[in-house]
C-alpha cells in the first residue's frame, strides 16, 4: 500500500488537483482510495464521488485537526485495504500551520495557491518545509514574474522539495503528481512524524474559556518572545 | 546563437476531435500569430508551449525543442527557462515593492540584481505616469502593470521564446512593446486580435473550439494592407496622445 497526505490552507485547491491526480491514477491502473479528513463541514466527499472510488470522511469536530488525522492513520489505511485499494489518499485540513500531519515513509504534498503573495510561503511553516512534493496552485491568475519569485520562496523554506506547477481548472500539473505518487515506496514498518507538535498541552484544551494570564498554565511565550513554564 | 526550433505537434478540440493542423515548426526570428473567436483556446495554445506539453494537458498537444522532447529542468527551473511568458494579467496581486520584486525575480532567473532599475527606466518608456522602484505593485493601474511585465520580460526574462497573450489590450504602446520583446532572433508566440499585429506575424494559426484549423500565412496582398494599417494607427496613436495630454485635437 502507498500513502500519500495532501495538506494546504483552505482554498488553495487540495481537492480539484486530487480530482484529476486520481482520474490518472486510474488510468495508470492503480486503485485508490481517500479519506478527507475536515473540522466542522465538507461536501468534497461527495465529489470525490463521481470519481466512482472508495472514499471517506472524518470530521475531528472537538479534537485537533492534525492529531485527529494522525491518530487516525491506522484505520484508515485498515479501511484502504478492505475497499481493495493499492493506494491511499488522505486530504486533510492542516489548520493550525504549527503542525505538518506528514508521516516519514507517506509521500507529503503541500498544496499552496499562488495569489496568497510571495511572503505565504514562508509563513505557513511545518506543512510546507516538511513537504515532498509542494504544488502550486492559481498561477494563471498572476504573471509569469509572479510565479518564479513564489517559486524562488518557496526553495528558500524548502530547498530540497520538488514543485509542481498546477492548476485546478485545467487539470495541469496533475499527471506530474500522479507519476509521483504511482513511484512513491510502499509504506512499512513503523511510521514517525517528520515534524514535533506544539510544547504539550494547553489550558486551552482542557476547556479554559478565561482570557487572563492568571487562569493559563504550560509552557507559554509572551508577546516579546520570552517564554516560562507556568504550573505544577 | 544556437539554432533553435520549437514544434507544436497537434493533439485534439474540445470534443476530443483531432487539431487539423498536424505540426507547427518554428524557427528563430519568425513571429507567429494565434487568432480565433474568444474562448477558441488561444491562451490554452499558450499554456500548452510555456509548460511544454507533453500529451499531459487536457490538449493532449506536444512541445518539441529542435525536435526533441525537453528536459523536466528546462520546463520548470527559471534558472533554465527557454520560455518568457506575457499573459492577460492586468495585475500584481504580490504585496511587494516594485524594487524589491524585481531584484528576487532576477535571482530566481540567476540574474543580477541590479538589472531592476533597467527595468524600470524601460517600464516607463513604454507607459504614461512614471513607475517608482518604492511603489506597492498592487498599487499599479492596468498599464503601469503591463509597462512592467513586458519590459520584465525583456531585460530579465530574457529567453529565446516569447510567448505573449493578447498585447493590444494593455493600454500601452503596443507596437513598441512587441519590438521590444520580440528582440533578436526570437521566436515570437502573439495572440492577438489586433489586424497590425496580425499582418506583423509571417504566419497565423486560426483556432476553433480548442483546435487548431488552419495556418495562414501572410500573403503580398495582406503586407500592402498592413502598411495601410500602420498609416492609420500612426494617426490614431498622435490622437490619442493628444487627448490623454489635454490637449486640443487639430
Amino acid at each position: 500500500m502507498k500513502m500519500v497526505v495532501v495538506a494546504g490552507t483552505p482554498g488553495s485547491g487540495k481537492t480539484s488537483v486530487l480530482m484529476y491526480a486520481v482520474r490518472d491514477l486510474l488510468r495508470m491502473g492503480l486503485a485508490p482510495a481517500l479519506v478527507k479528513i475536515d473540522c466542522m463541514w465538507t461536501e468534497d466527499d461527495n465529489r470525490f464521488r463521481r470519481l466512482e472510488v472508495p472514499v471517506a470522511v472524518g470530521l475531528s469536530r472537538d479534537m485537533c485537526p492534525d492529531h485527529y488525522a494522525i491518530y487516525n492513520f491506522e484505520e484508515m489505511l485498515q479501511w484502504a485495504e478492505k475497499q481493495g485499494a493499492s493506494i491511499l489518499l488522505n486530504e486533510t485540513a492542516g489548520l493550525c500551520l504549527r503542525c505538518a500531519p506528514y508521516p516519514d515513509k507517506a509521500m507529503a504534498v503541500c498544496v499552496i495557491d499562488v495569489t496568497t503573495g510571495p511572503n505565504s510561503p514562508l509563513k505557513v511553516g511545518p506543512l510546507l518545509t516538511t513537504a515532498d512534493v509542494v504544488v502550486m496552485t492559481k498561477g494563471d491568475l498572476v504573471s509569469q514574474a509572479e510565479r518564479e519569485v513564489f517559486r524562488e520562496r518557496i526553495l528558500e523554506a524548502n530547498p530540497g522539495c520538488r514543485i509542481i506547477e498546477a492548476n485546478g481548472l485545467s487539470g495541469k500539473g496533475s499527471s506530474e503528481l500522479a507519476e509521483l505518487m504511482r513511484s512513491w515506496p510502499d509504506i512499512s514498518g513503523e511510521m514517525v512524524l517528520r515534524h514535533n507538535p506544539p510544547l504539550a498541552i494547553c489550558t486551552l484544551c482542557t476547556g479554559e474559556l478565561r482570557v487572563s494570564k492568571e487562569h493559563h498554565r504550560g509552557v507559554l511565550r509572551h508577546l516579546d518572545g520570552f517564554m516560562e513554564y507556568t504550573g505544577e | 546563437m544556437l539554432p533553435l526550433t520549437l514544434t507544436i505537434q497537434g493533439g485534439v478540440d474540445k470534443d476530443g476531435t483531432p487539431d487539423a493542423v498536424n505540426e507547427i515548426e518554428i524557427a528563430r526570428g519568425e513571429i507567429i500569430g494565434i487568432v480565433g473567436p474568444t474562448g477558441s483556446g488561444k491562451s490554452t495554445l499558450i499554456a500548452d508551449i510555456e509548460q511544454f506539453a507533453y500529451a499531459d494537458t487536457p490538449s493532449g498537444r506536444r512541445i518539441l525543442i529542435n525536435g526533441l522532447v525537453p528536459d523536466q529542468e528546462l520546463r520548470s527551473d527559471p534558472r533554465k527557462k527557454l520560455v518568457a511568458q506575457l499573459s492577460q494579467n492586468m495585475h500584481f496581486l504580490a504585496d511587494m515593492q516594485v524594487g524589491e520584486f524585481l531584484r528576487m525575480h532576477a535571482k530566481s532567473r540567476g540574474k543580477d540584481p541590479g538589472l531592476a532599475e533597467k527595468v524600470i527606466e524601460l517600464a516607463n518608456t513604454l507607459t504614461g505616469e512614471p513607475i517608482d522602484p518604492h511603489h506597492q505593485l498592487t498599487i499599479l493601474s492596468g498599464g503601469q502593470s503591463r509597462a512592467l511585465m513586458a519590459a520584465d520580460i525583456a531585460v530579465i526574462s530574457d529567453s529565446p521564446i516569447v510567448l505573449i497573450d493578447e498585447i493590444e489590450n494593455a493600454g500601452i504602446k503596443k507596437q513598441e512593446a512587441l519590438r521590444l520583446l520580440s528582440g533578436e532572433g526570437k521566436i515570437v508566440v502573439v495572440v492577438t486580435h489586433d489586424p497590425m499585429l496580425a499582418l506583423m506575424a509571417s504566419r497565423r494559426v486560426v483556432m476553433k473550439n480548442g483546435g487548431m484549423t488552419r495556418i495562414l500565412s501572410t500573403s503580398e496582398e495582406e503586407h500592402r494592407i498592413f502598411k495601410d494599417i500602420e498609416r492609420v494607427d500612426g494617426w490614431l496613436t498622435s490622437l490619442r496622445e493628444t487627448i490623454r495630454q489635454g490637449e486640443v485635437v487639430a
